[in-house]
């Protein structure tokens, strides 16, 4: 049976089966022969020197097998950049194993490898780490200040040593001639707290080395290639002796963009001769893996009565962790970016302090910079008496909008969702008493760059297409729709597979909303390369001009009564015969993806406070948003569903709390309070498909968007419902009960 | 410290296995009996990622020791198809999408049919609240709720 219309169809995913009887392969489900266990020590210290480890005790342990430090791992001075994509080497070493300082509670220090965990952690504890316990600051606030404790002295700002590490900055217009054209101009300061991608794996991986100097690592990631690359800097071991084999990802959200264990593993491996696995703990996640940068933030906006933006300006204080790197362009670039303001000035800085290095997370900074600006426009509507969905659209940037970051945006549904968010149910639905709605925009930019494919067909007619990504949420499933689309044949005859690093060719991280844009291309190109090929196939069989050929819903056709009277050829038949008409039938593609363009989102948010206990309460939630082309439509809107609980985590609960001593009080899912099923109703979503035009589907990037809006529209639904604007998240009970109490003693 | 001897009954068929004292299930499960279907996202009983049925009771298998499955039926995820073919739950799943990643996919499974077996006609409230002891951060549970709730009236239309 062919059925030429697979794209937007919600089919089977690949790996589906695999993942409901539990046979799916993460990172810490393989084992090897021969293998033991690796165990790290973490610093006690939030900041401290270290003068000097002595692992003689350690190391005399019956079982112990080899034992890493920071010698073992390669080097890369302060003073020299090591780029590697949007990472830096210099940071990258000196997290994965702290090296001249511990910079926070949980930085690795060393690492054991055992014939047991429980013989690795004991030798941990026998290994003698001499500090030099130094002054520590964890709050971004504390960290600017004149007199605060200075993690690298290398990094200088205004001429001095400073924990800012950075600044990014977008300039458009004269916002103070702009001011001077508003009628109002409302200017407020928010703070947002660090949370954590929440993934429900924790860092696994099994790394061999074998005699020869070759390592195979499995281990859980956003990207395989990212794996080799990173464990070869820093182990020395060239890319081409490494095969990074991508295990299935238990979630990761930006999180697993970046390497922790991997190099650590390669190296006890080197030194035992053994296969070694190490898996971190959930509170060794929470301590020493991600989360997203907290925030503190300054948004002025200037609008006419008639709600025209005339003038923007914002600042964005992004914490980074220990070592630099805070998304200051997502914070800066996105939270105007929606709007089409002939003046903008968006400022932004990246700053250290005694914290777990953040990670990427969904959308990075994005959510950060829209709460801020999402908050001021709904007190600009509230003033000028305008509705908050008919504010935006009035300055919803368009097709043609030179964005204050630099793009002009082609063909887009910024406003389409603005448009089906004033029309949809929801917006008109009656609110009671202590309820409340609120509504916020987003934007994010979504990403393009390098990937590869690989498109087969098999001797009996079917398909084995094979990329370089990571699948973190469906994203094989829509590269069969593409591809059995293309070909004009059933799905269910393409096999979709993840390569590792030596059966594909290099594609870059799975991240930046880019896998279907970027992997989606790789593979059209490569499909219609295979087109081609049994065209000519077809051509050679019929002794025909290839042009005279066409592929139409599977097989190929004489091109009209000219090319002759032939009956149609289809696929079987063609691989039947490849042997005679030139062998294998195969394409292959590396591309550098462009144009994948931005996305926008628009979400309706009802909340119910409970005044009693504090408690915000999800009533309706739906959100719009830009999606190109839904090639399957129920993974995007699974993106967009869990971008929003997350989302409604970040705005009501999740934070991480330190103690006095600069430890991390709550590093589990009990007390990091992640949304679970009862704290949620039904997430709706409106997909807009306003196909990307720059793409041969039409895709644009789903994943990061939905994460953006969320913690605006949830605090400006709660100032619906009560009366009362919150400035700083998380807005969790406690808080709101604060909030509460103030307002009635002011009453 | 001495192992123990444990004799049990895993998914229908006797099972033996020495473990430590101290040894959760999950890790007898995972280390020792290769059923890596039950995922460790915690440790503490928080995330429901190890969820196994021990005599027709929800357990986390890791705040549970290997030796207490002493003469008891185990139930894990890799009992809850038969043969190839697929429980109802994990079809469902599959034709609704109710799984991202997959990781949190077995013990959500595990716990859904606990709870089916035991209320064939949940509400959406009722399937929410069993399910509040599994974390999934991929999907916001929407997909997850459906496919549960459509799964329980087909099995009320087949019965």
């Amino acid at each position: 049976m062919n059925k030429n219309k697979w794209i937007g169809e919600r089919t089977i995913r690949p790996d589906g089966a695999d993942k409901v009887t539990g046979r799916a392969s993460f990172a810490a489900d393989t084992t090897m022969p021969g293998m033991i266990w690796g165990s790290v020590l973490r610093s006690p210290h939030p900041h401290a020197s270290i003068v000097n480890i002595d692992i003689t005790k350690a190391a005399s342990l019956p079982g112990v097998k080899a034992i890493v430090t920071a010698k073992d791992i390669v080097d890369f001075p302060f003073d020299t950049p090591a780029p590697l994509g949007i990472q830096d080497m210099r940071w990258m070493t000196r997290n994965v194993m702290a090296r001249e300082k511990a910079l926070f509670h949980g930085h690795p220090v060393a690492a054991v490898a055992a014939t047991s965990e429980e013989i690795a952690a004991e030798a941990c504890k026998l290994i003698e780490v001499n500090y030099e316990v130094l002054p520590w600051v964890i709050e971004l606030e504390e960290a600017i200040k004149p007199n605060a404790p200075i993690l690298h002295n290398i990094l200088e700002f205004d001429g001095k040593p400073s924990n800012i590490a950075g600044t990014l900055e977008h300039k458009k217009g004269d916002i103070e001639l702009g001011f001077q054209e508003a009628d109002t101009i409302i200017e407020r300061s928010f703070t947002t707290r660090p949370v954590h991608q929440g993934y429900i794996e924790p860092h696994a991986c099994l790394v061999s080395v074998t005699a020869d100097g070759k390592a195979t690592i499995w281990s859980s990631s956003q990207g395989q290639f990212m794996v080799r690359a990173m464990t070869s800097m820093l182990t020395g071991i060239p890319q081409s002796d490494i095969r990074a084999i991508p295990a299935e990802i238990g979630g990761g959200f930006g999180g697993k963009t970046i390497i922790y264990l991997e190099p650590i593993a390669t190296v006890l491996a080197q030194k035992s001769g053994h296969p070694v696995k190490m898996v971190m703990s959930r509170e060794d996640v929470m301590r020493a893996t991600g989360p997203t940068s907290g925030s503190m933030s300054k948004v002025k906006i200037g609008a006419k009565k008639d709600g025209t933006i005339v003038s923007v300006q914002g600042t964005f204080y992004l914490q980074a962790g220990c070592l630099p790197g805070s998304p200051i362009r997502g914070a800066a670039g996105c939270a105007f970016a929606p709007y089409d303001i002939p003046n903008v000035h968006s400022l932004g800085y990246d700053v250290v302090s005694n914290r777990s290095k953040v990670a990427a997370y969904r959308a990075p900074g994005a959510p950060i910079g829209a709460f801020a600006v999402e908050s001021v426009l709904d007190e600009i509507a509230e003033e000028i008496g305008m509705d908050p969905l008919a504010l935006r659209l009035k300055n919803a940037a368009r097709e043609g909008t030179k964005a204050a970051h630099g793009p002009v945006y082609p063909r887009m549904g910024y406003a389409e969702t603005l448009e089906a968010a004033i029309e949809h149910p929801h917006n008109k639905v009656a609110l009671g008493n202590l309820q409340g709605r609120g509504v916020a925009s987003g934007f994010w930019f979504n990403a393009g760059g390098e990937s590869s494919a690989q498109v087969n067909v098999t001797e009996d007619g079917n398909v084995v297409v094979t990329t370089g990504h990571p699948d973190v949420g469906g994203s094989r499933a829509s590269i069969a729709n593409i591809t059995a689309e293309l070909l004009g044949i059933d799905y269910q005859r393409v096999s979709v597979l993840i390569g590792d690093t030596a059966t594909i060719g290099y594609s870059n991280l799975t991240g930046g909303s880019r896998v279907l844009f970027a992997s989606g291309m790789a593979v059209t190109d490569s499909t219609e390369k295979v087109i081609k090929s049994l065209r000519e196939r077809a051509a050679i069989i019929w002794d025909i001009d290839p042009d005279a050929v066409t592929w139409e819903e599977g097989e190929a056709r004489p091109a009209g009564a000219n090319a002759g009277m032939f009956e149609p050829l289809s696929l079987e038949d063609i691989a039947d015969r490849a042997t005679e008409t030139g062998g294998p039938i195969g394409a292959g593609a590396q591309l550098n993806t462009a144009g994948a363009e931005g996305g926008f989102a628009t979400h309706i948010c009802d909340v119910e406070v409970d005044i009693e206990l504090g408690i915000v309460r999800i009533l309706r939630y739906t959100s719009f948003q830009d999606v190109g082309r839904a090639v399957h439509p129920s993974y995007v809107e699974g993106q967009m569903q869990g971008g929003v609980a997350q989302g409604i985590g970040w705005a009501l609960n999740e934070e991480y709390i330190y103690n006095k001593d600069g430890i991390v009080d709550n590093p589990g899912f009990l007390d990091y309070r992640m949304p679970v099923c009862s704290d949620l109703p039904m997430l709706d979503t409106v997909m807009i498909e306003i196909p990307n035009p720059k793409h041969p589907q039409g895709v644009r990037g789903v994943g990061e968007v939905p994460l953006v809006p969320p913690l605006a529209a949830i605090r400006n639904a709660i100032y619906n419902a009560l009366g009362i604007r919150f400035y700083s998240l998380p807005m969790s009970p406690p808080v709101v009960l604060e909030a509460l109490d103030i307002s009635q003693a002011a009453e | 410290m001495a192992k123990m001897h444990v004799s049990t009954t895993i998914n229908g068929e006797p099972e033996e296995f020495l473990c430590e004292p101290n040894e959760t299930m999950l890790d007898v499960l995972r280390d020792r009996l290769n059923l890596t279907g039950s995922k460790e996202g915690c440790g503490s009983g928080d995330c429901g990622a190890c969820s196994i049925m021990l005599n027709d009771t929800l357990v986390c298998s890791c705040l549970m020791l290997g030796a207490e499955a002493e003469g008891a039926e185990i139930k894990t995820i890799e009992g809850m198809a038969d043969g190839l073919s697929l429980h109802p739950l994990q079809q469902k799943f599959l034709e609704s999408a109710a799984l991202q990643c997959g990781i949190c996919t077995p013990g959500m499974l595990v716990a859904a049919k606990a709870l089916l077996d035991e209320n064939p006609d949940p509400t959406e409230t009722e399937v929410r609240f069993w399910l509040a002891g599994n974390l999934c951060r991929c999907t916001g549970y929407d997909k997850i709720v459906r496919a549960v709730l459509d799964t329980a009236e087909e099995i009320r239309g087949k019965a």
